[in-house]
């Protein structure tokens, strides 16, 4: 099979994607920086950087840090607010003619349900994916992914207010991930993303400080694709047919492979974007060959490739 | 212009007393560069320290100006080895490819006419001064520098500082080389007797601060290039904020977190809000 021959095109919770390649949230601004690097239309998805009802100025510096083959971040949700997204950036993207997955956070289910209420019917916006699990946030109780219950009850009143398809983006930092995602299904969410950043920490030892002002951050890059995998696994186990995103250290389309195998229906780009901008573009690219090579005609084809027992 | 992604053949990299320069082959990136911009260097295959590492433009050579390699026009970045990153930039050799990410950021504004300039720089923050200085002489400015650094040799090159422009004033920590004492030291009577019109400064935060208070209190527009912590250069990953004054921000006083790698690195320093970040506030001439 040759590269032409293959369709990248998958169905993501009813919407179409040209690729199963999206850049994942935070990790491609609002998008509108990126019009200079990539064509916007041409990407799988673009997932924003969250956006909250109100202005969120974020974390002191210094804001990330360099680790073994990843980074710490704690920008702290930085964002211009709700209605400055969608006269700004939202509005450019719609009409740059790109894909947006639009990301929401907010400190109560009440805040998540406005904001997709806000957002329902947002020329552009195909779908919305719930950051319930962004580690950088003042009390861990916002991090509404640590718990079943409190998941379930943002998913359960974001659906009620919008018609747009939702995805509730989760942590590995729990016990039972499974049973977190099988509370946000049974709630409605649409379909899953698989995982957000690690909490991590690093610390300066010359100056015997932390390395980040906010002293914890997100973990991320290829130091975690092994974790975000083995999640994408045990959740497509346990709820097959459900759509994922599978996303943490996709580089290369090699990666992203990985995550298609074991169940995922589509990958987003993350840390990678900040090394090369096109790195969205050549996950795409290189997902296209593997499938060639592995006469996939499509990215749905993967996971029946995939022999569990070695 | 919008920046590019260019891999570029090391021309040369070279020891500058205690720093390193890298001068790369870079036709794209050196035709459209303008000083105060950076270039965002990737080198390397070891991924297992992942980051593009930001460095400020020291030169660049054109062709049409009767530079560059081979008729291809070059850039050239100083840098101190200071992590692992900057290790393995050092090791580069000629031949060898850099992924190189430019010009990115916004560059210093010259004058609209010919005017007095005196430009500040402290350790290696001194590097896109010379191409800086380049561009204002050949403006017909009248340039000025101050070059500062803790020891006589953490100055970055001052035999070519001093054939940079119309003067040069040297001051280190420990009295090592030139005068003893902060760059701030001699400004102001710099400033009163070449009758500077801008004031331009790159280094570390603590000297742009007292640099633009220096320049305000004389009542001289000051521009500062700043050296954030950066990871993507390109906008996308919000590290290198910081305060920036005016307007309706979610800041205490209006203030709104600004990316350097895109509204900067080049700023008014009256725009940066220095009492958030810890320094006095500007006291305006009167």
């Amino acid at each position: 099979m040759t590269a032409q021959e293959v369709d990248l095109t998958v169905d993501l919770c009813g919407i179409r994607l040209t690729t199963p390649v999206l850049a994942a949230s935070g990790c491609f601004g609002f998008g509108r920086e990126m019009a200079g690097w990539v064509d916007l239309a041409a990407l799988g998805g673009i997932v924003t950087k969250s956006v909250s009802l109100e202005p969120r100025r974020g974390r002191p510096t210094p804001r990330t840090a360099e680790t073994p083959s990843g980074m710490l971040n704690a920008i702290g949700l930085q964002n211009p607010g709700v209605e400055a997204f969608c006269a700004g950036d939202l509005r450019f993207l719609a009409e740059a003619g790109a894909t947006v997955v639009a990301s929401l956070v907010g400190r109560s289910p009440g805040e998540f349900a406005r904001l997709a209420a806000r957002l329902d019917g947002e020329p552009g916006v195909a779908l919305v994916e719930l950051n319930l699990s962004c580690p950088n946030v003042e009390h861990r109780g916002e991090v509404f992914a640590a718990d079943p219950a409190a998941a379930a009850e943002v998913v359960r009143v974001v659906k009620a207010a919008t018609g747009t398809p939702v995805l509730a983006k989760l942590t590995a930092d729990v016990t039972d991930l499974v049973a977190v995602a099988r509370a946000v299904v049974d709630a409605g969410a649409d379909g899953l993303t698989l995982i957000n950043t690690l909490l991590g920490m690093a610390v300066d030892v010359r100056r015997r400080r932390p390395r980040l002002a906010a002293v914890t951050g997100g973990l991320s890059g290829p130091a975690i694709r092994p974790v975000a995998v083995r999640c994408v696994w045990q959740v497509a186990q346990a709820l097959p047919g459900v759509p994922i995103v599978g996303t943490g250290g996709v580089v290369s389309g090699a990666d992203a492979a990985e995550f298609l195998l074991v169940g995922a229906t589509a990958v987003a780009v993350g840390t990678a974007n900040f090394i090369n901008p096109q790195a969205v573009v050549e996950v795409a690219d290189g997902l296209e060959r593997y499938l060639a090579d592995a006469g996939a005609a499509s990215p749905a084809e993967l996971p029946a490739l995939f022999k569990a027992e070695r | 212009m919008t920046p590019v992604r260019e891999l570029c053949e090391v021309l040369d990299r070279r020891r500058t007393g205690a720093y390193q320069a890298l001068t790369l082959v870079a036709p794209r990136i050196a035709e459209a560069a303008r000083p105060g911009q950076f270039l965002h260097l990737l080198a390397g295959e070891d991924r297992s320290l992942p980051l593009r590492r930001p460095f400020s433009i020291h030169r660049v050579e054109r062709p049409a100006e009767g530079g560059g390699s081979g008729g291809s026009g070059t850039v050239e970045v100083v840098f101190d080895v200071v992590g692992a990153g900057t290790l393995a930039l050092s090791r580069l050799r000629p031949h060898d490819l850099v992924d190189v990410l430019g010009p990115l950021g916004r560059a210093f504004a010259p004058p609209g006419l010919p005017a007095g300039c005196v430009l500040v720089g402290g350790g290696y923050g001194t590097a896109p001064l010379s191409f800086l200085a380049a561009e204002l002489l050949a403006r017909r400015c009248r340039v000025d520098l101050v070059i500062g650094a803790a020891t006589a040799a953490r100055l970055l090159d001052p035999d070519q500082a001093g054939r940079l422009g119309h003067s040069l004033t040297v001051t280190t920590d420990d009295g090592s080389a030139g005068r003893r004492g902060l760059v701030t030291d001699p400004l102001p009577d710099l400033l009163a007797r070449t009758g500077a019109g801008r004031v331009y400064a790159c280094g570390p935060m603590p000297m742009l601060a007292a640099v633009s208070r220096v320049a305000a209190a004389a009542g001289v527009p000051c521009q500062v290039a700043v050296e954030e912590q950066m990871a993507c250069g390109t906008g996308i990953c919000f590290s290198c904020v910081l305060p920036v004054g005016g307007g309706a921000g979610p800041g205490p006083s209006g203030t709104r977190m600004v990316r350097s790698c895109l509204e900067g690195p080049v700023f008014d320093g009256t725009a940066i809000a220095w009492a958030e970040l810890g320094y006095p506030e500007l006291e305006p001439a009167r």
